[in-house]
C-alpha cells in the first residue's frame, strides 16, 4: 500500500510540471503584448517596459517558465495588477470561504445521490424510480446559473426566508452564516447529485444481478442488509471515480455561483480577475483548482486500493 | 415493446425488395414514406429518439431564423419594454423593448454553432492525436499521453474560461477554449479504441501487405472507430453548449446586442433578482434546457443502441445485432481492398 502511493505521488510529478507549463503559457496566449493589454492603451512605452520586466516577459520563454516555476514553489505567484497585494495573499484569504461552500456542496451531493441512486436500484421501474430518473435528466440538463437564479427568484425575492445573496463569516454569525450558504450549497450540489444518481443506479444494478447477491438473498439476509453491505461495496468503486469528478464540478461551479450569489470566494475572485485582465490571478487561481483536483483524484485513486486491495497489489507488479 | 421491435425488424428487410416495378417518381415517394415508417418504428420502440426529431426542430429554426422569428431581434421599442408573456410576445420583451421569442430563435444560431464547432475540432483533433498514440504506441504515445493527463487535471470549466478570457471575449475563441478542454476525451477513446483494432487480423494483414501507415489509420482504423465516436459526440455537444451559455453568462461569449441564451439570461438578471419582471429569464433558459435535454436524450439512445451489451438488456436486439453487422463486414470488406 505505501509502495502504492508512493508511485503514484511519483507519477504525478511529471503531470503537476506540465500543469503548471500549460498554466503559464495562458499569459502567452493574449494576443499581442500581454504588458500592453494588461495595463490599457493609455500606458507610456516605460511602465509597459517596467511591466515586462516585473513579468519577465523581456526573457527568453524557457527562462521565463523557470523563474516563474521557481518562485511558484516558493509559494509566490507574483503580484496582482487590480488588488495591490500577492496573488498567494489574495487567495489564501478567500480560500475559507471557497473551502466551506465547496466541502458543504460535496457532503451534501454524496449524502444525497449514494441512497438515492441505492434506492432507485432496489425499486427499479416503480415510481420512485421514474422519479429519480426524470430529476436526474432535468437536473443535468439546467445549467446552474439558471437553477440559482430561479432558487433566488422563489425563496429569496418572493417567498424570502432567504437573502439573495451575501455573505457573513461563520465565526461573526454562525446562524447567518448557515442561512447565507444554504442556496449556493444546493445550487451547486444539484447539478452534482442529479449527475450522480443515475450513475449510482446504474452500477448498483449491475452488481444486484451478480450472483453473490442471489447467495446473500437465499442465506436469508435482511434486504437492508444485501444492499447496503453487500451491493454498496462492489457498487461504491465506480462511484468513487464519480466523486472525483464532482470535484471537478464543484470547483467550476463555485465559479459560477459565488458570482451569483455575490460569495466572496476564489471563484468570484476567478471572474474578477477574467474580467479586469488581471492575469497573474487567473493563472494563480487556475494552478490552485488544477492541484486540488488533481489531489482529490489522487485520493480517489488511493481509496480504490483500499477499497479493493486487487488494484494496489496490480498496480505494484 | 419487445413484440415491436421484431415487426420493425421484419419491416427493414421487406422494404427494399419491393419498389422496383413501379415508376420513378412514386418509388421515390415510397422510399421516403418507407423511411419515415421506420422512423416512427424507431421512435415507438425507444421514444427517446423523439429528441432528435426536437433538435432536428431547432436546427431548422436557427437556419430559417429570419423567417420564422415574428420581430427583428435587434430593434429596440421602448413602448413595449419588460412586458409579460402576451399574445403579441409569447416570451415577453426584453429591458429594450425586444421580443424575446425572436431572440431566442436567434440565439438559436449562436449557441448551436458553437456547440458543434467546438465538438467538431475538439473531436478532430483529439481523434487524430488518439489514433497516432495507439497506432504508433512508443515515445509518441507517452507524449501524448502525458500531454492529456495534464489537460485532464484542470477543471474544464475553469481551464475554458482562462484559455477564453486570454483570447479576448468573442464567439470564435469561444469555440477554441470548448475545443481544447474536449481534447483529451477524444483522444483516450480514440487510443483506446485504436489499440485494441490494430491488433485485429485485418489490420496484421493490411500491414503485411506493405500498406503505408496513414492509409491504414484512415482508411482501416478510423471507419471502424466511428461510431463510439459520435455517441461521445453527441452526449458531449450537450456539455459544450452548457459551458458556452456559462462563457456568455459570465461576459466572455457572444457580444451585445448579438442575442444569445447566456447573454440574454445575464440581462434578465437583474430584473429577476429585483422581482421586476422575472419572466424575462423563461425563453432563453428554457431554450437552453431543453436543446441539452434533447442532446442528452439522443445521446443516451445512441449509446444504447451501438452498444451491445447494454442494447440486449434494454431488448434493442436487433438494432445492435445490425450496428455489430455493420462493423464486421466493413471490416471485411476494408481487409479485401487492399
Amino acid at each position: 500500500m505505501v509502495t502504492y502511493i508512493a508511485r503514484r505521488l511519483l507519477l504525478m510529478i511529471p503531470v503537476a510540471l506540465l500543469v503548471s507549463f500549460v498554466t503559464f503559457m495562458l499569459i502567452h496566449l493574449i494576443p499581442g503584448d500581454p504588458a500592453r493589454v494588461l495595463l490599457g492603451e493609455s500606458a507610456t512605452p516605460q511602465t509597459v517596459a517596467a511591466l515586462d520586466h516585473q513579468l519577465g516577459l523581456d526573457k527568453p520563454l524557457w527562462a521565463q517558465y523557470a523563474l516563474w516555476l521557481g518562485q511558484a514553489l516558493h509559494g509566490n505567484l507574483g503580484q496582482s495588477i487590480q488588488l495591490q497585494q500577492p496573488v498567494t495573499t489574495a487567495i489564501i484569504q478567500r480560500l475559507p470561504v471557497t473551502a466551506e461552500l465547496g466541502i458543504l456542496a460535496l457532503v451534501v451531493s454524496v449524502a444525497l445521490a449514494i441512497p438515492l441512486g441505492v434506492m432507485a436500484a432496489a425499486r427499479r421501474n416503480t415510481p420512485f424510480d421514474w422519479l429519480v430518473n426524470i430529476v436526474s435528466l432535468l437536473g443535468t440538463a439546467i445549467p446552474n446559473f439558471v437553477l440559482g437564479l430561479v432558487l433566488i427568484l422563489f425563496l429569496a425575492v418572493v417567498l424570502r426566508p432567504f437573502p439573495p445573496g451575501g455573505y457573513v463569516p461563520f465565526t461573526q454569525d454562525p446562524l447567518g452564516n448557515l442561512r447565507d450558504i444554504i442556496l449556493p450549497v444546493i445550487t451547486l450540489a444539484a447539478g452534482a447529485v442529479a449527475g450522480n444518481m443515475r450513475q449510482i443506479r446504474a452500477s448498483m444494478i449491475e452488481v444486484l444481478n451478480q450472483d453473490y447477491i442471489r447467495t446473500a438473498r437465499a442465506k436469508g439476509l435482511s434486504q437492508n442488509r444485501v444492499y447496503y453491505i453487500h451491493a454498496l461495496r462492489n457498487a461504491l468503486l465506480p462511484m468513487l471515480t464519480i466523486v472525483g469528478l464532482q470535484a471537478g464540478a464543484i470547483l467550476s461551479g463555485a465559479v459560477v455561483i459565488e458570482t451569483i450569489f455575490l460569495w466572496p470566494g476564489v471563484g468570484q475572485l476567478a471572474i474578477q480577475s477574467i474580467l479586469a485582465k488581471d492575469y497573474p490571478v487567473v493563472q494563480g487561481v487556475v494552478l490552485l483548482s488544477a492541484l486540488s483536483y488533481m489531489l482529490v483524484n489522487l485520493l480517489v485513486d488511493i481509496s480504490y486500493g483500499v477499497l479493493d486491495p486487487r488494484i494496489s497489489l496490480k498496480s505494484s507488479q | 415493446m419487445r413484440p415491436q421491435s421484431s415487426d420493425s425488424q421484419t419491416g427493414k428487410i421487406a422494404l427494399p425488395a419491393e419498389p422496383e416495378a413501379l415508376p420513378r417518381a412514386s418509388a421515390g415517394l415510397r422510399t421516403l414514406l418507407a423511411r419515415l415508417s421506420l422512423l416512427l418504428d424507431a421512435i415507438r420502440e425507444d421514444p427517446r429518439l423523439l429528441s432528435g426529431v426536437i433538435l432536428a426542430a431547432l436546427v431548422v429554426a436557427a437556419i430559417f431564423a429570419p423567417l420564422i422569428a415574428p420581430y427583428p431581434p435587434l430593434k429596440y421599442h421602448p413602448s413595449v419594454a419588460t412586458q409579460l408573456p402576451s399574445a403579441a410576445h409569447w416570451l415577453g420583451t426584453d429591458a429594450l423593448g425586444r421580443d424575446q421569442l425572436s431572440r431566442v430563435i436567434y440565439g438559436a444560431r449562436i449557441s448551436l454553432s458553437v456547440g458543434a464547432g467546438a465538438i467538431l475540432l475538439g473531436g478532430l483533433i483529439g481523434c487524430a492525436l488518439g489514433i497516432v498514440a495507439g497506432y504508433l504506441r512508443g515515445w509518441v504515445d507517452q507524449a501524448i499521453t502525458i500531454v492529456v493527463d495534464a489537460l485532464l487535471a484542470f477543471p474544464s470549466l475553469i481551464l475554458a474560461l482562462a484559455i477564453a478570457a486570454a483570447l479576448g471575449s468573442g464567439v470564435t475563441n469561444v469555440v477554441i477554449a470548448l475545443a481544447i478542454v474536449r481534447i483529451p476525451i477524444y483522444v483516450r477513446l480514440a487510443r483506446g479504441q485504436t489499440l485494441q483494432l490494430r491488433a485485429l487480423d485485418y489490420v496484421t494483414a493490411a500491414r503485411a501487405v506493405g500498406t503505408p501507415a496513414w492509409r491504414i489509420l484512415l482508411r482501416h482504423i478510423f471507419p471502424n472507430i466511428f461510431s463510439p465516436l459520435l455517441v461521445q459526440a453527441t452526449l458531449s455537444i450537450s456539455f459544450a453548449i452548457l459551458d458556452e451559455s456559462i462563457l456568455s453568462f459570465m461576459g466572455l461569449g457572444a457580444q451585445p446586442p448579438t442575442p444569445e441564451w447566456g447573454t440574454m439570461i445575464n440581462d434578465a438578471q437583474p430584473y429577476l433578482t429585483g422581482g421586476i419582471d422575472p419572466w424575462m429569464i423563461l425563453g432563453p433558459a428554457l431554450a437552453i434546457t431543453i436543446t441539452v435535454l434533447s442532446l442528452n436524450l439522443l445521446g443516451d439512445s445512441l449509446r444504447d443502441r451501438l452498444d451491445p451489451h447494454t442494447a440486449r438488456q434494454l431488448g434493442l436486439s436487433a438494432a445492435a445485432d445490425t450496428a455489430l453487422l455493420d462493423v464486421t463486414t466493413k471490416q471485411a470488406e476494408d481487409a479485401t481492398s487492399d
